[in-house]
């Protein structure tokens, strides 16, 4: 069944970022490229969470990144709500900016240690002149502070008083201040402690179902992301190997790379892990300055053939909305 | 026939001037030869402050071991000299840190941070200390060890930088390491290589292991026994399948139900432990959980004692049988 453009908000098509490495110390010189992100396709739909996972180096957050055009795509394609992004100038991105949003990862260096809460999520309300006059801004404010679950009288606080978690939820207050239909949330749960996660991870569903946003939620916690997902899609070293639906993709891992990573999850309960096979990859993730040649996976692959260094394989749609990119399958 | 590792009653206190952080206040607990045990807790528990505390590592003079013993095959290391504790510390017992970036120097060579630690503590020349370290590298699985021995920390990944801290952790035959997160600030693949390692050659040379970790998946993998910290004491102890199969106290009821599993059908909602982690400068009187805890009684003002609730398991709850029966 294929579904119409407009139930997709934002499509990513041949999306390329490659950063320059510079060497010397006085005429720069460009000694190579990290192929951070390396002609990846997906799309998201409307109201949904994509779970985009992949461990250090695999590109999930400059993907992030370039969908709202934080760092500029190199080459390829996004769009938004059916509007190519990637041609657009900073001026006319500008109010498109509102609808999309993030979520950053590290609590403690995301928010600014020398303005107020206050502050910060007034920010982009008057970067964007949103409200007329400053007690409006106020009443906003102190309404998101409520939204994420903290007190309205924290907005004259700064952020050394606030603890990892409640650091957390003002970034997602100030994500929340303009009202968007996007958000990319990049590990906004890694660096808080357990029981601290399980909160903001209620938090963002709550707010997901309020305001209908969609979400593109990037970790390496696979259990985290299994449970918040609709959808889940795997990248390694800059390419998207796998993208299928959570229960599908857990249920029927088909890349050897995604078989390797669910292996990889402890699950907490002895009598399971003691039951469970173990596929332990062997080998470190190569530098994305020289990826492998052909399947960027195959020196590390337990079932890689000749073939698998000479050509790139396609993602490939092997079963209903279950794309996989690899030849053996 | 006694432990190899016994701690009595372990007290560590940091003085500031902003108070008194009991950062350990009161544990004890065991680690038999051979035996892999886990220390779990979030941040601020006191579990690395343990370990360090076991080590004789506490930064002084705001920390301080104040009171307890830590009786390691038969001595109470606490009254050794610090030389007699040099000579413990890295050959008897060895840890491993949880960054391997910051715990290697950056400005030795792999090689040299290996044979370092192996003329501290033997009698051995220099030819012979580098083949010890090719062997040891080797060991952990390390590729192409010749070339590494003379390279820099900076130079390999994190995995590597751990099978490296591995090394040195076993190159003078410890009879116990203590690993302090070994593996949180790696990926999950090479967590899993990390892991697997650390567990053979521990199983191989028969060397006892205490994780700390917060990550309860790494815990039903790798430990035999639990004990569980909150605030600076131990709150709960069993064998590592009783604990999973049957908590008996709130905090760790409500860690198990937090965490979201890969294996279980997707529940609508995670149950989180509400409210926030506690704030060791202001501990409120009696049980340190209380303030989260769905199950709080009047009588938690008092702080409950560690007591015996099943099979080799304890808890400090003064609500653990009520807990058990599932009246709760």
């Amino acid at each position: 069944m294929k579904l119409e453009t407009q139930d997709f908000l934002v499509e990513v098509r041949n999306l390329k970022k490659h950063f320059p490495v510079l060497s010397g110390l006085f005429s720069q010189r460009v000694a190579g490229w990290i192929r951070a992100v390396d002609d990846v396709n997906f799309s998201i739909r409307r109201g949904e969470t994509l779970g985009l996972v992949g461990e250090s180096g695999c590109g999930k957050t400059t993907t992030g990144r370039c969908l709202i055009q934080l760092d500029r795509p190199g080459s390829g394609k996004v769009l938004f709500a059916g509007r190519e992004l990637t041609r657009m100038t900073d001026v006319e991105l500008r109010p498109l900016r509102r609808k999309m949003q993030m979520v950053f990862q590290d609590p403690y260096s995301s928010l600014n240690p020398r303005m107020t809460i206050g502050q910060m999520i007034a920010e982009p309300i008057r970067v964007h002149r949103v409200r007329q006059n400053g007690r409006e801004c106020q009443e906003r404010v102190a309404e998101l502070l409520t939204l994420v679950g903290l007190s309205p009288l924290m907005a004259g606080r700064y952020p050394h008083e606030l603890s990892g978690g409640q650091r957390q939820r003002v970034g997602i207050a100030r994500a929340l201040a303009l009202e968007p239909e996007f958000i990319v949330c990049d590990e906004p749960i890694s660096a808080l402690d357990v029981s601290i996660q399980a909160q903001i991870i209620n938090l963002l569903e709550e707010l997901q179902e309020r305001f209908s946003l969609t979400y593109l939620f990037i970790a390496h916690d696979l259990s985290v992301v299994r449970h918040i997902s609709d959808r889940i899609a795997v990248m390694y070293l800059g390419k998207m190997v796998e993208i299928a639906d959570r229960q599908e993709l857990y249920e029927n891992p088909l890349h050897p790379y995604t078989q390797a990573l669910l292996s990889a999850v402890p699950i907490p309960d002895p009598a399971v892990e003691a039951r469970r096979e173990r596929l332990v990859l062997r080998g470190e993730v190569p530098s994305s300055l020289s990826p492998p040649a052909g399947c960027v996976f195959h020196p590390r692959c337990p079932i890689a053939i000749e073939e698998c260094c000479g050509e790139i394989p396609e993602l490939r749609e092997v079963r209903p909305d279950h794309w996989v990119a690899c030849i053996r399958v | 026939m006694p432990a190899l590792l016994e701690v009595r009653d372990l007290k560590t206190y940091f003085y500031t001037s902003q108070g008194t952080v009991k950062a350990v206040d009161g544990i004890s607990f065991d680690v038999a030869s051979g035996e892999t045990v886990a220390l779990v807790g979030e941040s601020g528990c006191g579990k690395t402050m343990s370990a360090l505390s076991v080590m004789r590592l506490v930064s002084r003079p705001q920390g301080s071991i104040v009171g307890g013993e830590i009786l390691f095959a038969g001595r109470d290391l606490l009254r050794l000299s610090d030389e007699e504790m040099r000579r413990v510390r890295g050959a008897e017992i060895a840890m491993i840190f949880q960054e391997p970036m910051t715990s290697l120097n950056p400005v030795l060579t792999i090689g040299r941070q290996i044979t370092e630690t192996l003329e501290a503590h033997r009698e051995i020349s220099k030819e012979e200390a580098r083949r010890r370290a090719l062997e040891l590298l080797r060991l952990v699985g390390i590729p192409d060890p010749e070339r590494r021995l003379n390279d820099y920390p900076h130079q390999l990944s994190g995995g590597m930088r751990q099978r490296v801290m591995i090394a040195i952790a076993l190159s003078c035959n410890p009879k116990l390491i203590l690993a302090d997160e070994p593996t949180t600030a790696l990926d999950v693949t090479i967590q899993a290589q990390i892991l697997e390692l650390m567990r053979d050659l521990t199983r191989q040379f028969g060397v006892a292991l205490l994780i700390i970790t917060h990550n309860l998946g790494v815990v039903a993998r790798y430990a035999e026994r639990v004990y569980v910290m909150y605030a600076g004491k131990i709150v709960e102890s069993a064998s590592a399948a009783e604990i999973y199969r049957r908590p008996r106290h709130p905090y760790t009821l409500g860690l198990l139900h937090s965490v979201p599993r890969l294996d279980q059908p997707r529940k609508a909602k995670l149950d989180p432990i509400g409210g926030q982690p506690p704030d060791l400068w202001r501990l409120p009187p009696g049980c340190g959980f209380q303030p989260r805890c769905k199950f709080a009684i009047e009588k938690c003002h008092e702080v409950p004692p560690l007591q015996e609730v099943g099979d080799h398991h304890r808890s400090a709850c003064w609500a653990a049988e009520r807990l058990s029966s599932g009246e709760l």
